[in-house]
């Protein structure tokens, strides 16, 4: 077998867990869209600024300190301790779920029966928002995120394969991609069973089923939203873990949202597992594309193809792949 | 709607109407915030941190006090233009947008309003050509002695022969990163080598495909044109599937401590260009650090003084104050005028003596700038990233470019300009 | 009392079908009329305050350029109903037209490079409006962001778009109709205003009169349920392209205003991302779906707004560039918010909300 064909495969490995990282993002919009219908863009957004909360913690930076020291004159930086990386990712997690609150509170229970235009609109403005915020609480320079994640190619496997043909240097997959996946496994079996063995995620397939009638057994609409947006903020703070162990954390990794879209596209809004193989089929087809076509026209090809790939899944299958049938009556 | 618009006219007009006080006004079009903001801070404390310090030391320059504006532009070209037309009725004597899609822009506009623009290291590369691009200013260096600075690098590593040798440029998918794909054409046809194109899209959060299609082709070089969050990830994956970190070099802009830090240890030996020098080291530190940080006056927290993009902010800022000073020089005012800064700016000449004077001794080349060359001859020096120390160490020293095959690029490309905008030969 | 809709009769069908039938706004769109065409540029040419040029440059043409496309976006989402977020991408169309047409016709006047620019993108619009038959909702809002996204790719790709310049940046050389310069450098503020100007009125006034016509109101059908619809004879496939090209011809003649008149020199990946078509769609939704009035005041909103909230923490207050820069978004964010909130519909219904209750004011009943 040519060395080309392993490429081949190599390509469509890294494609799968490129799509992993993907899905890791568009998870959060389902679990969203699924409960409350709502199409929340700033996904991206507060995977940043769960990310940016989980380094400022760990640092003991203090919040807003170029703000207050632009006030007051004072220099102020750092508490001057650390906190250990478990104990931030879980104080992470709370300030999620306090936003959550907030959000529930001051945004969604205003917007109740509004057309899905306009709650997509309010999330939007709540990422600009939340862009702004972010910022000015723990400031706009790069930060380092390590929480203990492997970087780098796999060695083992490398040395194992290499030589399989001539001219092959043996497979690379990144250790930290394999992270993904697996972290991306347990969250996926982890909220299935969530939904499936708990009241509150029984409560929470009810509300997404048909919200009028789960609010005629007595199902507190309010409260699972509060807890769909945790869920949802517990997942924008894994993603922004993984693709900020990758490029540090700073603005740009809010812009992931738009990697996520395709995906969503293409797995349909509302289902869990779709996410999953959405991710898959656009890191497959995007990085396969980028391989094959890519030098003939010129590369870079990978935003868009993910698009068009979604696209023409979508012509043949409206609702995305595994996406509640549409059926529409006069 | 009415209410708030009255509102800003009147803001505006007041604005306006205020008199033109006599200081040295240079606005910093700068970007603290948005994908960039990590790069766009340290190079606008650095500008203002410069002239604070001038003002503080000497009283400004040649007894007239400095004055900076700074108008957040978010490496958008709207804002720039807002921060264009909002600052230079305020006396702007030089503009330097630090963005090359804003820069395009002021182009036509600096010119017809008679204010010089100085792109150092980034802009519209045949703008070096001043007998066309007569308010356009890109010393020491611009994007195309980059290439060809850096292509001689590893000309020198390999032994003075490239042929048969390949080089990948993986370069930021805009008008920047595109830049210098024809001078390293024109170097790969003169000397042999092989050259593949990887763009990457913008913000370059996922460069996976990029990175495999160099394991696959093993490059004996990669050199890379990034800016922002492109640059980390790139040094991250580089190192992910051990290239070898001495064959891989940045442009000046993708060789800041912001894009190896994030990459740790395993940055260590990745190597970029510069155009000035680096560290703190120098006699004008010294009167930064007592007379800006110690004095509470430093624009940002003072703690970038002495990195990369810091010190590049401010060796900008010194490249004007001392055009300012051969303006003064020339027209006998001390109170110069945006068109007598252009005479200044193309008059300029840095040598030994006068970096020494101003105790930047040996932090930047020495150039000359005449009407017909407004880019000087392009030197730029190696710098190499030693994670251990945790600084940049120069490693070579400010060498020449081929401008055999730029100077034939830059003619044509302005003279292409200068036909389509019907621009007359300003130099004779 | 003050907003009277009663007692203006009309004596002929000329007239109880004219744009505006009731005499009071008829007399207010004239005066608006009369500000915009002879107050202001009488203040840009005198320049009162010396602020003609950031006046023009920085509010006015991209308030009028931004409330054509706001127009044009209008059509497809709020008369239409389908959700699109490839206007970007349309706009770049525009504006690489503009840029091929004024570089291959250095002769053709500047209004008629904008048009032609405008039915190109019509024509690219209807194009990627055609899996609009399929898909619905999100779903396109999504698909039409593969437009986005390609067209972007296309236009930072294809030399022969920039005319192989070395960077891909494209400039607009100078253009002039009827001996005025419009594009370049040297183009007078009044000039560059009152042509937008002319084209944002031309473009109301098209949309108005194709929005209360036959096809207005088969879009409209189409966009309160098209399946409805489709059984009571509204072509779907005709309806919804149209729309598709009508929206995308005004988006057009933005994208070639936007590069040409407005900025000067664009890079399409900078100039024409994403973001500008959220920026777009927040106009349409915070102005008023289906309003065409509403389109023009969003466009007011979101363009004066940050320049407002600049000027006076900047200025006034003299707070640091980055810290104001935050605080925008912050409460350009909260703002956006509070407008949904507070009105769904938008500032237009706010307007419509005001004239109810200025039919009585003062008057209790």
């Amino acid at each position: 077998m040519s060395a080309n064909f392993f490429y081949t495969i190599e390509v469509i490995a890294n494609g799968l867990m490129t799509g992993v990282m993907y899905s890791l993002v568009a998870l959060g919009f389902v679990l969203i869209f699924k409960a409350s219908g709502v199409f929340n863009y700033a996904q991206g957004v507060m995977a940043l600024f769960a990310a940016m909360t989980l380094v400022g913690l760990q640092n003991g930076q203090i919040p807003f300190a170029h703000l207050i020291n632009t006030i007051f004159g004072t220099h102020l930086d750092k508490f001057g301790w650390e906190v250990p990386t478990f104990l931030a990712i879980i104080l992470a997690l709370g300030v999620m779920i306090g936003f959550a609150f907030l959000v529930e509170r001051y945004i969604l229970k205003h917007l109740v029966n509004q057309d899905p235009i306009i709650l997509f609109m309010a999330t939007i403005g709540l990422a600009y928002f939340m862009e702004g915020f972010g910022d000015l609480m723990w400031g706009s320079d790069i930060k380092k995120l390590d929480v203990g994640l492997p970087q780098g190619g796999n060695v083992w496997l490398e040395n194992a394969t290499e030589g399989w043909a001539n001219g092959f240097y043996g497979f690379y997959i990144d250790n930290l991609d394999m992270w993904a996946t697996v972290i991306a496994v347990a969250l996926v079996a982890s909220l299935i069973a969530f939904s499936n063995y708990t009241k509150t995620g029984r409560a929470l397939r009810a509300v997404a089923d048909d919200n009028q009638a789960a609010l005629s057994v007595g199902i507190s609409l309010r409260k699972i939203w509060v807890i769909v947006w945790s869920l949802a903020g517990f997942v924008a703070l894994v993603a922004g873990i993984m693709w900020g162990a990758k490029s540090g954390v700073q603005f740009s990794l809010s812009l992931i949202a738009l990697k996520a879209l395709p995906v969503l596209m293409l797995g349909g809004f509302t289902s869990i597992p779709g996410a999953i193989v959405g991710g898959m089929i656009i890191g497959v087809g995007e990085k396969l594309f980028e391989f094959a076509i890519g030098p003939y026209i010129g590369g870079a090809t990978e935003n868009w193809f993910a698009y068009v790939l979604a696209l023409i899944f979508l012509v043949f299958r409206p609702q995305g792949l595994f996406g509640e049938k549409i059926i529409e009556r006069v | 709607m009415k209410l708030t618009k009255l509102a800003t006219f009147a803001v505006t007009a007041v604005m306006a109407a205020s008199p033109v006080l006599a200081d040295l006004v240079f606005p910093s079009l700068s970007y603290r915030t948005g994908p960039y903001a990590a790069n766009g801070t340290p190079v606008a404390d650095g500008f203002a941190d410069y002239y604070t310090m001038l003002n503080e030391r000497d009283g400004g320059i040649g007894g007239v006090m400095t004055k900076v504006i700074e108008c957040e532009t978010g490496y958008s070209t709207e804002k720039g233009v807002e921060c264009y037309e909002s600052t230079k009725g305020e006396g702007s004597l030089v503009y330097m947008p630090l963005s090359t899609g804003i820069t395009y822009q002021l182009i036509p506009k600096v010119t017809a309003d008679n204010i010089p623009m100085l792109t150092t290291g980034y802009g519209r590369t045949s703008a070096a050509n001043g007998d066309v691009f007569s308010h356009v200013f890109n010393f020491p260096a611009n994007y195309w002695n980059g290439a060809s600075a850096a292509v001689n690098h590893f000309l020198e590593m390999a032994d003075g022969d490239l042929s048969g040798k390949s080089i990948a440029l993986v370069y930021h998918n805009s008008a920047y990163g595109k830049e210098p794909i024809r001078t390293l054409e024109e170097l790969a046809s003169k000397l042999g080598f092989d050259l593949t194109l990887l763009p990457v899209d913008h913000p370059g959060q996922e460069q996976k495909s990029q990175w495999l299609q160099i394991r696959r082709e093993r490059p004996d070089f990669v050199l890379m044109y990034g800016w922002g969050v492109m640059n980390q990830v790139a040094i991250q994956e580089a190192a992910n599937i051990r290239f070898p970190m001495e064959n891989f070099m940045g442009i000046w802009w993708s060789g800041s401590e912001n894009d190896v830090m994030a990459a740790g240890d395993a940055s260590n030996g990745y190597k970029a260009l510069t155009f000035h020098n680096v560290g703190t080291g120098f006699p004008v530190f010294d009167d930064i650090a007592s007379y800006v940080v110690d004095a509470g006056k430093a624009a940002g927290t003072g703690e970038h003084v002495g990195t990369v993009l810091y010190n590049r902010g401010m060796y900008g800022a010194m490249l004007a104050a001392e055009a300012v000073k051969v303006a003064q020089r020339i027209h006998g005012v001390a109170d110069i005028t945006p068109a007598m800064m252009r005479d200044g700016l193309e008059a300029l000449e840095i040598t030994d003596e006068n970096m020494a004077a101003i105790g930047f001794g040996g932090f930047g080349p020495n150039f000359k700038v005449s009407c017909e060359n407004h880019g000087g001859p392009g030197l730029s020096a190696v710098i190499q990233w030693d994670s251990a120390s945790q600084s940049w160490n120069v490693i070579s020293d400010f060498a020449e470019s081929d401008m055999s095959v730029i100077q034939p690029l830059i003619d044509a490309d302005s003279a292409a300009y200068a036909a389509e905008n019907n621009i007359a030969s300003q130099c004779n | 009392m003050f907003y009277r809709e009663s007692g203006d009769f009309k004596t002929s069908y000329a007239k109880d079908t004219q744009t505006f039938p009731i005499k009071l706004d008829r007399i207010g769109y004239y005066v608006i009329l009369a500000i915009a065409f002879i107050t202001i540029p009488v203040m840009l040419i005198t320049d009162v305050g010396g602020g003609a040029n950031y006046w023009t440059n920085a509010i006015l043409l991209p308030f009028l350029i931004w409330a054509i496309a706001a127009i044009g976006l209008n059509i497809l989402v709020g008369y239409c109903g389908q959700l699109s977020l490839g206007s970007g991408g349309f706009m770049a169309v525009g504006a690489y037209a503009a840029y091929k047409l004024m570089t291959s016709f250095p002769d053709l006047s500047i209004f008629f490079i904008v048009i032609i620019s405008g039915a190109i993108t019509a024509g690219v619009g209807i194009l990627f409006g055609l899996p609009s038959l399929r898909i619905k909702g999100f779903y396109l809002a999504v698909a039409t962001l593969a437009a986005q996204f390609f067209l972007v790719w296309l236009f930072n790709k294809v030399p022969w778009f920039y005319n192989n310049s070395a960077s891909g940046q494209i400039s607009a050389p100078t253009r002039s109709i009827f001996g005025f310069e419009i594009t370049g450098a040297t183009a007078t503020p009044e000039a560059k205003y009152l042509f937008c100007l002319v084209l944002l009125i031309g473009v109301a006034w098209l949309a108005r009169n194709l929005t209360r016509g036959r096809i207005g109101r088969s879009w409209m059908a189409i966009r309160d349920m098209d399946i409805a619809a489709e059984i009571i004879g509204v072509a779907p496939l005709r309806t919804k392209l149209s729309a598709f090209g009508v929206s995308s011809f005004f988006i057009g003649i933005a994208g070639a205003l936007f590069f040409a008149v407005y900025l000067g020199a664009v890079e399409v990946g900078e100039a024409f991302n994403i973001n500008k078509s959220f920026l777009l769609l927040f106009m349409v939704i915070i102005g008023g779906l289906g309003s065409i009035f509403g389109s023009i005041i969003g466009a007011a909103f979101m363009v004066l707004m940050p320049v407002l909230l600049k000027n006076i923490m900047v200025n006034q207050l003299n707070w640091p560039t980055d810290i104001a820069v935050h605080f925008e978004f912050a409460i350009v964010g909260a703002l956006i918010i509070i407008f949904l909130i507070l009105e769904p519909h938008g500032l237009a219904q706010l307007w419509r909300l005001l004239k109810e209750k200025l039919r009585l004011w003062p008057f209790p009943h």
